[in-house]
């Protein structure tokens, strides 16, 4: 017991000095380097919270795909960073942002210190109606049928967030290709790892996706992965980010919710209200919507880090 | 039986964590960037074997030691990679780096 105290001890204040290197570091690289160190320290905490499903997705998501979106605009912001460096906010400007943040800080603590306890909860409810949803991990039940308009609206964002980075395209290059993400020169031990990598990935992506029904993981950690193994083929120069023009790149896309979204209008008929499932083929529709989302996730996340077009169309 | 498998486990993890207390003290010591990968591959591929060859009596099923086993593979191919790149590009970037 006091050893696993001393643990959570140390782990929180690893988490909090953290947070505060990377708020404090004054340069970019250094502040990305110590974000993605403290999304894994954050794993760890959620694994201790015995929350296995929130690890995998911050994991995955929090420190590893987040930490490479940031590691990329981080290169993109070279040519500037010395001007950035040096413009530095006036000082109240400076308090009020301060200001701002420890007030958004107290609230959140305070709504958490100010819970009653025990704290109120649906867990035993979710419980009891699992087996009317047919998978047996109560995460997903909760993320594909009690609380599916949720999910709906979640990969709806994400594809917002695409179209948001792709809006920075200049017009003579709408439709066309990302820059490559190859490097500068070839490297035979990347490739190497671009080539033996992927098979690997992709059945661990999948395996997650499906073994999510009924154990952690879930569309989301798997669909990373995948993402992950695309954007390491194409860091490698194995291949090169697809033009977005495309139609089958925009069909890949939307796939994901519009499968969502025909289940869910369906259900009106079939099961007599938005997004309910009819008797019996909970655990089937819960299934198809997690693959259909896998693949427009993981596209949509392997695109965000491509960035926008920056070649004009090939005719 | 299950006493001898339990020390040995507590043996091997504890020297695997040796291996990375070395690896971090040799990269926080070291005086250039090759000589501190090589610190670093040190606690990557034998410390993590060592806590890994540990925890294999632990497992409650064959499959979750080859889970583990497989875990320390990939690690070794993502490691060697990585410390691969650096390298090159630390010696791009001269030695002063």
């Amino acid at each position: 017991m006091t050893f696993a105290l001393a643990v959570d001890c140390g782990l929180v204040v690893l988490v909090l000095g953290m947070a505060i290197w990377t708020i404090a570091a004054r340069t970019t690289f250094p502040a990305v380097a110590g974000f993605v160190a403290y999304g894994l320290l954050l794993t760890l905490v959620w694994m201790r919270l015995a929350a296995p499903d929130v690890a995998l997705t911050e994991a995955a998501i929090g420190g590893g795909l987040t930490g490479v979106l940031l590691l990329g605009a981080t290169s993109r912001l070279r040519a500037t960073a010395q001007s950035a460096a040096a413009e530095r906010p006036s000082a109240p400007f400076r308090l009020i942002v301060a200001g701002l943040c420890t007030l958004i800080s107290a609230a959140i603590a305070a709504v958490v210190l100010l819970l009653p306890d025990p704290a109120p909860t649906l867990a035993p409810e979710a419980g009891a109606k699992l087996s009317l949803t047919g998978v047996g991990n109560a995460v997903t039940a909760v993320l594909l049928a009690y609380r599916a308009l949720d999910t709906l609206l979640e990969s709806a964002v994400l594809l917002l967030a695409l179209v948001g980075v792709w809006s920075l395209a200049p017009d003579r290059f709408w439709g066309g290709a990302p820059r490559s993400l190859a490097l500068r020169y070839r490297d035979g031990s990347l490739s190497l790892l671009g080539q033996v990598l992927p098979p690997i990935g992709i059945v661990l992506g999948v395996y997650i996706v499906w073994v999510g029904a009924d154990a952690p993981g879930g569309k989301f950690q798997g669909a990373t992965i995948i993402a992950a193994m695309w954007v390491l083929t194409m860091m490698a120069g194995l291949q090169n980010p697809p033009e977005l023009g495309r139609a089958w790149v925009r069909l890949i896309l939307v796939a994901g919710a519009a499968f969502f979204l025909a289940a869910g209008i369906a259900g009106f008929w079939l099961a007599g209200a938005f997004l309910a499932y009819p008797p019996g083929f909970a655990k089937p529709l819960i299934v198809a919507i997690e693959a259909a989302l896998t693949l427009s996730v993981a596209a949509t996340l392997g695109l965000l880090v491509a960035g926008p077009s920056a070649r004009p169309v090939r005719t | 039986m299950s006493l001898i498998l339990d020390a040995f486990t507590v043996v091997a993890v504890s020297l695997g964590a040796v291996f990375f207390l070395a690896g971090a003290v040799g990269l926080l010591r070291f005086p250039d960037t090759l000589t501190r990968l090589h610190a670093l591959t040190k606690a990557d591929n034998v410390g993590l074997g060592l806590v890994v060859l540990g925890l294999l009596p632990q497992a409650e099923r064959p499959l979750a030691a080859v889970k583990l086993v497989v875990a320390w593979l990939l690690v070794q191919l993502a490691s060697g990679t990585v410390s691969q790149l650096i390298a090159r590009a630390a010696r791009r970037a001269g030695p002063s780096a």
